[in-house]
């Protein structure tokens, strides 16, 4: 249909990093909205730092920007590229900030560009809690009773006069940051001024903790047609942030009153702030009437909406671009039916289940407390046809090793406090739950513990009940009938097999023999009242017959790399998705496993079958039995397909690239060292001990520092440096366990080493392509908090030609066959591996966009057994230089120390390109969210060494105008080199002037906090300043080697000098 | 639900499905389909639309919020659509005894035993559905007691809406202005909806001779089964529209004044049962999401001069409403009383108010 009023060229603002509350949920509705405009034919500009998207890939957007989602940078886009409109909704709170911004500074007006789909004035009304509140009341909607405040004293008496708890909120505030319930004056303050702190107002209202908490998602055209597409029901009630609770769709305890009086309600409201396109609303309900408040809309595109497509089949986001161009809804088809229209409400015939993933045991002091503010770092959806099956599901999904919703040897059940575990919810409720009904806790009990709804404390306990049925039997007694009781349950195999004390494939074998199996069932959005060509599909044991044609010649499955998490994230969604595109080309069929309804890669047009589906080796094999793929490939999905790459094989699936039994002997780390000694390439010293005594001779032989591996953690993180012997002592003694059956690996830390990194593929032992990649920082910053630039700006030729060689040697010695990642670590022209991944790793979508030679194509078309054409060598000769930058989330981390280390603690990154190595660093910086800074300076810079290196840096910054405050002892040693500085008091010091409150005060605007060693005495001593910054929003940098890059690339470039070019003009 | 008792649903070409009892024991026949509304199983089961049909939900997961109480209002009971269950049986995938909400008296399942409905759970509502739309509704039957044999039935050829209409004239009083109700098996809901707009209903017989009654306008309600075999009802349509008094169809009753304008009707594959059926008003953009329950339809080519299509199915594009050029006729194949269903089409019982004058 042809549009008259079709917009020509629009600019797409995305949201950057993933961080907390703005997650890959974003990079779907994006590249979404890309295809759309395209089947159109209206030209795209996107601007994203996202390297790692899909959307930000060749054949998406006609021009991408890799630069900050900045107010300064998109006006600078605009001026350039001259868009006539700009879409606002597809990058989360980023793009809208940004968007109301260009809108309020008269940007838009001046240059003409008109916002697609809902108007600002209706972002604003949603956005401004104070408008939001009198656009509800005009037509008569409950909202919290409330007010706004623009200080801290308003705050209080507002409260007062409301009566504790009460909620803060803040407005324009992603994922409710800074929100949360206050029961008392004290704790207000304390809020209202961090507060205040990130925005003008926040506003105090009544508390509904304990109401049930649901969501609609509700789309609008602009001939006013209008309808909501998902309902969806918090397991966990008001209080929790919804991306903190289990989510349920469609709602599951309302009556048919109750649900249409919320979607009138919200529809109501839609016409009434005059959305064009999607948008979400919350609800508050009273458990006990049909009482209601509107909690919020998001005028936008969120987690939610996200989850909703991919719990409905109904691509909100596809849609929403249509009606932004000005189609009717009735214009659009359904493209699952590919035959009824796109105006009409999803029919579920089973449920979704989101299930939140935190990885909060990665961080120091980190509470784990759930409440307002959002902390998950990823989620999962399962789908069934039972709340028990689902549930299960998604525990599994999560791979965070638990089997479900019970027999979880990991969750003995024994708590010091059961019933606070269930009135204090923490990212663990559930298996307290679980515990209390194991422990006959009354549904009545529990329910007045936690406030959940009883129907679904009565299907958590079928599903203990079902479990004292089985643990009362041998498996050989488990009949026909049980076991089907106990699948539809959505127990495991494994699970089964630890009630039963048998092994999981004899439980899978003895199932089958049963007859026993699953079924596959589609997802078409109308409960099967219409044909659908649809290629969604899950597994369930509520079924009798599957909707589809199995085993179709030439599949080829992929494996997705499952829930987001620290050190896994949209990187493995590109490699899977570039994966899955390259078998379509090559004329196979392509089948994707995956759960994570946050990816591009669960979008089910990408794929000829599409399995939301566990990453088990249970529910693996289930589909490999029926579809019986030709070939697997696990290399693109992270760690999570890697480790299921020998049990595969071990059950005869062919898996396609480097064989399982070489990955076993990369992943093993003895198999490896001895493959290293035997090829002759160096790595640093290492032994497993398994008694302290042992522990010490080692550490001693081979001199401190030393990196411990625990391989069970009592309490922090994982991994650490350690520094003497003492240190050594209480590590071993406190944070782990030390015996024969949890032994420590233990091994030389090699100190002022360069970090460099290769990223490769090979063919059948013949090394196909490489890109060597040089970290920033020294050794001892996770190779996944590094930041990463491309090509090395500081190695010596002679250390880049020696990582080649060793390279070369270990994809022979290994007969690599697809994408592999190695780590080396280089001091002076000393090269020694510190790993090897034979997979792709985070960095193949950074490294392939920078050289525009796409790593997985030709990893995957190799691994297919096509022949790929050599690349040319000056392929690799680039005239730029890319820097990628890690996210980090701290901020929504209460209490966590942001300081980098050894474990890995961001959630996102971030590349830019630059003509050299300063601008692409600057401009990569700014990217994740670090300001140029305009006032002053806190320095403490760690060890005498550190504090020489950084002074002639120092030097440059004061030149630049800023003043400068230290810490005690470092204002003192600069001070003997004529460097002058403010001395500002730690609060353990107890003398005036306190650093705290220079930085509670907004002088200070950029924080360098270096400490002198990774021992947790030493961070403790300057955690409270570092966490103040954070928690201030003021930029804080805390290593030597990113603060000197950083301080360069500030004398080289203003904000004004970085160059806005697309993609394609680096050449 | 203590104890399992073995039931199987069995259609008419043959095909079992097997299952557990958990409403009435005992046998039953009817005419087997499907819904696809995934809330609001008090209100369907009381719709009396669905006389003489085995009911499947699509939705797995039934009975989660119980029922609610016999509470009256304007002596209609407040959360239903009628006084019981019409529909003869129960299918569904995973019933839950085990029920939560403010409202609930009981479980769905007491319920359906109190009203001697045979129900059953643990099907493969998927499998069946698909086997419906593929080879239409048909009789099937539920067994519960296996040594008691029950023959297969089309109720479509049974007079149903004799069984469900109302034997005498009941006036619910709220205004000046008054509807006849022709109650061919109406839902509480119409009623409401016009006693919420102080209009007097004054619900008569199906067959009932009404063209007596002085009022401002008729309302022929939504019933079960063949719109064809209510020939009575059709002559009065036929007079009323003669005397040009303005009358409002609803479902059956769109179908009803079809056939006395003279257009015909036929039986759909599968028929149309839900809450998200997108009905396009007819030359404009405008689509709505409506609630319907209907196995006949409007046969859009037989309308007659001066009629024409209001409403059509944007998923189908079957008939959906009609209306009359210059005359106040009007008819929607949908339910704008909603109960259980959006409320996107409550406009019509304006627009109607509105032509009564």
């Amino acid at each position: 249909m042809i549009r008259r009023d079709k917009p020509k060229k629009v600019l797409i603002l995305g949201s950057g990093a993933l961080q907390i509350g703005q997650a890959g949920e974003f990079d779907y509705s994006g590249s979404q909205a890309i295809k759309a405009l395209k089947e159109d034919g209206v030209t795209s500009v996107l601007v994203n730092p996202n390297i790692a998207t899909i959307q930000t890939s060749e054949g998406f957007a006609d021009k991408v920007y890799f630069i900050p989602i900045t107010f300064e940078s998109v006006v600078r886009v605009i001026e350039k590229e001259k868009p006539d409109s700009i879409f606002l909704q597809f990058g989360g709170q980023t793009a809208l900030n940004v968007g109301v911004e260009l809108f309020k500074k008269g940007i838009l007006d001046k240059f003409n560009i008109k916002v697609l789909g809902t108007p600002i004035e209706a972002i604003i009304d949603t956005e401004d809690r104070s408008l939001f509140s009198e656009k509800c009341t005009a037509i008569g909607l409950k909202v919290a009773n409330g007010h706004t405040a623009k200080n801290v004293q308003e705050a209080v008496s507002v409260a007062k006069e409301i009566g504790y708890p009460v909620m803060v909120r803040i407005a324009y505030a992603l994922g409710g940051l800074g929100s949360g319930i206050v029961d008392n004056k004290t704790e207000l303050i304390d809020k209202a001024e961090k507060a205040f702190k990130f925005a003008d107002q926040i506003l105090i209202e009544e508390s509904l903790a304990g109401w049930k908490e649901v969501e609609f998602e509700i789309v609008r055209d602009k001939f006013d047609n209008c309808i909501t597409i998902c309902s969806m029901e918090n397991i966990d009630p008001m209080g929790i942030h919804t991306g903190d609770s289990i989510v349920i769709a469609p709602v599951q305890t309302l009556t048919a009153k109750e649900n249409f009086k919320l979607r009138s309600i919200g529809i109501k409201l839609i016409r009434h702030i005059g959305i064009i396109g999607e948008c979400n609303i919350q609800y508050a309900l009273n458990p006990n009437s049909d009482d209601y408040r509107i909690i919020e809309v998001n005028a936008r595109l969120s987690r939610s909406s996200a989850l909703a497509s991919k719990a409905t089949g109904y691509p909100l986001a596809f849609i929403a671009t249509k009606l932004a161009l000005g189609y009717a809804l009735n214009e659009i088809e359904n493209d699952i039916t590919q035959q009824t229209s796109a105006c009409f409400e999803p029919a579920l015939d089973y449920v979704a289940l989101k299930f939140p993933r935190w990885d909060l045991q990665k961080f120091q002091q980190v509470s784990t407390r759930l409440g307002s503010e959002m902390k998950s770092v990823g989620e999962v959806m399962s789908l069934g046809r039972s709340f028990e099956e689902v549930l299960q599901k998604s525990i599994r999904m999560l791979d965070v090793g638990l089997n479900g919703f019970v027999g979880n040897p990991a969750y003995p059940g024994q708590y010091d406090d059961l019933e606070k575990e269930l009135s204090e919810p923490t990212d663990k409720r559930n298996f307290a739950i679980a515990a209390a009904l194991q422990n006959n806790y009354s549904i009545d009990r529990i329910h007045h513990l936690t406030k959940i709804t009883k129907w679904f404390l009565y299907k958590m306990k079928n599903i203990v009940d079902n479990e004292k049925k089985i643990k009362s039997k041998p498996l050989g007694k488990i009949d026909k009938e049980l076991m089907t009781e106990a699948k539809q349950n959505g127990f495991s195999d494994k699970q089964i097999g630890i009630l039963t004390n048998t092994d999981h494939i004899v439980v899978r074998n003895y199932r089958k023999e049963l007859g026993v199996v699953p079924v596959v069932k589609q997802i078409d959005t109308l409960a099967a009242e219409y044909p659908a060509q649809t290629n969604y599909l899950y597994l369930t044991y509520h079924g009798i017959e599957n909707d589809i044609e199995l085993a179709q010649k030439n599949q080829i499955a992929v494996l997705g790399s499952g829930p987001y998490r620290i050190g896994s994230s949209v990187e493995f969604d590109w490699c899977c998705v570039t994966a899955v595109n390259s078998i379509n080309r090559s004329g196979k069929k392509s089948i994707m496993i995956n759960c994570n309804p946050e990816t591009v890669s669960t979008d089910y047009d990408i794929c000829d079958k599409l399995y939301f589906e566990e990453l088990t080796l249970e529910r693996v094999l289930d589909i490999f039995d029926k579809e019986k793929p030709e070939g697997v490939i696990v290399s693109t999905g992270g760690q999570v397909p890697n480790n299921l790459a020998m049990k595969l094989h071990n059950e005869g699936i062919n898996i396609l690239g480097t064989s399982p039994i070489q990955i076993d002997n990369a992943e093993s780390r003895h198999k490896f060292s001895q493959i290293l000694d035997k090829i002759g390439v160096d790595q640093p010293e290492w032994e497993e001990v398994t008694t302290l005594k042992a522990a010490k001779n080692f550490s001693n032989k081979v001199g401190f520092p030393v990196l411990i591996r625990p391989s069970y953690v009592l309490s922090g993180a994982a991994m650490s440096i350690v520094l003497s012997e003492d240190e050594l002592d209480l590590y071993l003694k406190k944070a782990t366990e030390l015996n024969t059956e949890h032994p420590v690996v233990i091994s030389k830390f090699i100190t002022d080493a360069k970090e460099i990194e290769v990223d490769a593929v090979a063919n059948n032992g013949e090394l196909f392509c490489y890109a060597i990649a040089e970290h920033v920082e020294n050794a001892g910053v996770h190779s996944g908090d590094a930041t990463i630039v491309l090509p090395p700006q500081r190695t010596y030729l002679e250390t880049m030609r020696r990582v080649k060689l060793i390279t070369k040697q270990i994809a022979k010695e290994l007969e690599i066959s697809g994408p592999f990642n190695m780590q080396f670590i280089a001091k002076d022209n000393d090269v020694k591996v510190i790993e090897c991944n034979l997979r792709a790793s985070r960095s193949f979508p950074f490294v392939s966009k920078t050289l525009k030679i796409n790593f997985i194509d030709i990893a995957t078309r190799l691994m297919l057994g096509e022949k790929v054409a050599k690349i040319d060598k000056s392929s690799f000769d680039l005239d730029y230089v890319g820097v990628k930058a890690s996210q980090f989330s701290f901020t929504r981390l209460k209490g966590s120390d942001p300081v980098t280390g050894v474990e890995m603690s961001s959630t996102g990154e971030v590349a830019c390109l630059g003509d050299d190595f300063n601008e692409a660093f600057l401009k990569s910086m700014l990217s994740t969210g670090k300001r140029i800074p305009r006032k002053a300076v806190l320095l403490s810079t760690g060890t005498l060494k550190n504090k020489a290196e950084l002074l002639d840096d120092l030097v440059i910054l004061k030149q630049m105008g800023l003043k400068f405050y230290g810490t005690k002892g470092t204002a003192d040693y600069y001070k003997l080199n004529d460097l002058d500085m403010e001395i500002l008091y730690r609060p353990f010091d107890n003398k005036e002037p306190d650093v705290l409150s220079y930085l509670d005060d907004g002088k200070i605007d950029l924080v360098i906090n270096i400490p002198k060693s990774s021992e947790k005495l030493e961070l403790d001593r300057h955690y409270i300043i570092r966490r103040k910054a954070v928690d201030m929003n003021i930029p804080l940098f805390t290593n030597v080697q990113a603060t000197k890059r950083f301080i360069k690339s500030l004398k080289q470039y203003k904000s004004e000098d970085l160059k806005i070019k697309s993609w394609d003009e680096y050449e | 639900m203590t104890e399992k008792s073995k039931a199987k649903l069995i259609l008419e070409d043959s095909t079992e499905f097997s299952g557990y009892s958990f409403g009435f024991r005992g046998n039953v026949n009817g005419e087997v389909v499907f819904n696809t509304g995934m809330v609001g199983y008090p209100e369907t089961l009381s719709d009396p639309s669905y006389r003489g049909q085995i009911l499947v939900c699509t939705y797995p997961l039934i009975g989660n919020y119980g029922v609610p109480p016999k509470e009256k209002e304007y002596g209609l009971l407040k959360f239903y659509e009628s006084d019981k269950i019409h529909c003869r049986g129960l299918v569904v995938a995973n019933y839950s005894d085990e029920y939560s909400h403010w409202s609930a008296e009981r479980s769905l399942g007491e319920w359906l035993k109190e009203e001697k409905i045979p129900a059953i759970t643990g099907i493969d509502t998927r499998a069946l559905t698909r086997k419906l739309r593929e080879k239409g509704t048909m009789p099937g039957k539920i067994i519960i007691e296996e040594n008691k044999t029950i023959n297969f039935e089309d109720p479509n050829k049974l007079n149903l809406v004799e069984e469900v209409s109302t034997n005498e004239t009941i006036e619910y009083s709220a205004g000046k202005k008054k509807i006849i109700l022709v109650d061919c098996g109406t839902k509480n809901n119409i009623i409401r909806a016009f006693l919420g707009r102080d209009i007097t209903v004054i619900r008569v017989p199906y067959n009932y001779d009404y063209l007596n009654i002085n009022a401002d306008g008729v309302l022929i309600s939504n019933g079960p089964g063949d719109p064809k075999i209510n020939e009575q009802t059709i002559i009065n349509a036929q007079k009323v529209m003669e005397k040009n008094i303005p009358v409002l169809g609803i479902c059956l009753g769109s179908q009803i004044l079809a056939l006395a304008a003279g257009a015909d009707t036929y039986k759909l594959k599968y028929g149309h049962r839900g809450l998200n059926q997108p009905c396009n008003e007819m030359g404009t953009k405008r689509s709505y999401i409506t609630s319907q329950n209907h196995g006949y339809a409007v046969h859009s080519d037989s309308l007659p001069l001066d009629w024409r299509e209001w409403f059509i199915n944007d998923n189908d594009g079957t008939n959906e409403g009609l209306l009359h050029i210059s005359k106040p006729f009007f008819a929607a194949q949908f339910h704008p009383e909603a109960s259980p269903g959006p409320d996107d089409t409550e406009f019509i019982f304006d627009m109607f108010i509105r032509a009564i004058g």
